[in-house]
């Protein structure tokens, strides 16, 4: 794959009529990741913070956010210079990229949200080893062009977080009996809710994580092969 | 071009320069805040021992009010500088880094929550505290009142305790149990405060010294009363002088800063 090949593919594509901004390729960059091909349900990547973060809804929230920012930042970033980036070193570069968007990420929750940081503690810099970053950057942001990648970003991005919000709401709703920490049972009128303590736990977050996976693939009729 | 070994490290290089500048200055330019940050958390727990926080409270007006700091030694002799002539604050104490230190080499901070009306009276008194939980670190702030015998409220803090069961020391359900508990028996001996192993649910069967434990977490627990125990100790002589002051109505206000 000399440069000048891939120049002349961009110079013939941009001869066309334009694409327009959300044709059905584009949308499906979005909508694939949410259900079809979601990171964590179908593709099984980013386990890790999905079972560790989703006790509560405020830095489940917070996580989603800042994985959301960084997985569309570092797709854009990388995108943009993948015809200069030398092959041998690209997975460096890429991780260069995706550590230090991540940095600033911890840095701005430090300084604007301290609770929230200091309750993610260890997994903001985890973001960095999330495999459906360094997933997307490979796959996707090294082949196509910017725009089409922030696409498939926010695409990721949000079939990550509706994930991690939907086990996040379950967990505090069952082991709390709160949701965002406003008590809803207590609310309604329900002030003994046997609240579950296993849901406190990484083990309820397997358990509402499998159940999610079950009805999706149900739904989808998605066999792993 | 783009495989040779001059374009790889040259594109390292200016990759390198240009993260790292930019890393370097969002750094920078978000000390400040982060600092506060971190101050304004401090402030909020400190002062939650004592008070109920509510939320948007004017949390550094009401510090500068109540709160006057300062720090003691080993010895309980009170400290304003470092040896190196730098000005103690005790409010950027690391309890955690003194705590890497033997007892003896340690300052002890002490926040005095002075009453509303007459600010030279002091209303409770807040130590900080450091010790081992069963996974990793557990602290917290323990607010006494002026007699230096009678717990006004604590405020426990953890590092990795299990959810739903070590990490309960939070839960003001807990800590409420701490509340007008003693610490120095009728002799004037310390005697600490103890969460028994077991849980009862029953506080009445509890006397003085002794508090209602977690059911599954009585390795906490026992980390929980280890730290109350050596810290009331290490404050121990400190407690001392302000009781001798007190008995020859000396007027505090002199060591107070």
């Amino acid at each position: 794959m000399s440069t000048e090949t891939i120049e002349k593919k961009d110079t013939q594509v941009e001869k066309k009529p334009s694409e327009p901004l959300l044709s059905k390729r584009r949308r499906k960059f979005i909508a694939d990741p949410l259900s079809d091909d979601n990171p964590i349900t179908v593709q099984v990547l980013g386990i890790c913070s999905a079972l560790a973060v989703t006790t509560q809804m405020k830095p489940t929230f917070v996580m989603a956010v800042a994985v959301l920012a960084v997985i569309v930042f570092s797709n854009l970033i990388i995108s943009a210079m993948r015809n200069l980036i030398p092959s041998r070193i690209r997975i460096i570069v890429q991780l260069a990229v995706v550590a230090s968007l991540v940095i600033l990420v911890d840095q701005v929750l430090r300084a604007y949200l301290y609770d929230v940081s200091k309750m993610l503690s260890v997994f903001v810099g985890l973001i960095i080893t999330n495999c459906i970053i360094m997933g997307r950057l490979e796959a996707f942001a090294m082949g196509n062009k910017p725009y089409d990648s922030v696409l498939d970003g926010l695409g990721s991005g949000f079939g990550y977080a509706w994930i991690i919000l939907a086990v996040a709401f379950f967990r505090e709703l069952l082991g709390s009996g709160a949701v965002f920490g406003y008590e809803v049972f207590a609310a309604i009128g329900w002030e003994d809710f046997p609240t579950n303590g296993l849901m406190v736990t990484p083990v309820g977050a397997f358990m509402v994580l499998g159940l999610i996976v079950w009805a999706q693939r149900a739904k989808t009729g998605y066999v792993e092969k | 071009m783009r495989q040779s070994n001059a374009y790889v490290i040259g594109f390292a290089a200016i990759l390198t320069v240009v993260l790292g500048g930019l890393l370097a200055l969002a750094a920078t330019g978000l000390r400040d805040k982060q600092a506060a940050a971190e101050r304004l958390d401090t402030r909020t727990k400190i002062l939650s021992a004592v008070m109920e926080i509510e939320e948007g409270a004017p949390i550094d007006a009401i510090w500068e009010e109540r709160i006057r700091s300062l720090v003691v030694d080993f010895e309980g002799n009170v400290v304003t500088a470092l040896e190196n002539g730098e000005q103690l604050v005790a409010e950027k104490l690391d309890i955690g880094k003194e705590f890497d230190k033997a007892p003896e080499d340690r300052l002890f901070p002490v926040y005095k929550f002075m009453n509303e009306e007459n600010p030279e009276k002091v209303d409770a008194y807040i130590i900080p505290m450091y010790g081992n939980g069963l996974w990793d670190n557990i602290w917290a702030f323990v607010a006494l009142e002026p007699d230096l015998v009678t717990v006004r409220g604590v405020r426990f803090d953890h590092q990795a305790e299990t959810p739903g069961l070590g990490a309960r020391i939070t839960d003001a359900e807990v800590q409420a149990r701490f509340e007008g508990k003693k610490i120095y028996n009728d002799l004037g001996e310390l005697v600490s405060i103890e969460m028994v192993k077991g849980e009862t649910g029953d506080p009445s069967i509890y006397d003085d010294y002794h508090v209602d434990g977690l059911s599954g977490a009585t390795l906490t627990a026992k980390g929980v009363n280890a730290m109350l125990e050596k810290y009331f100790a290490y404050y121990e002589p400190y407690f001392k002088t302000i009781k001798t002051a007190d008995d020859s109505e000396v007027e505090e206000a002199a060591e107070s800063i």
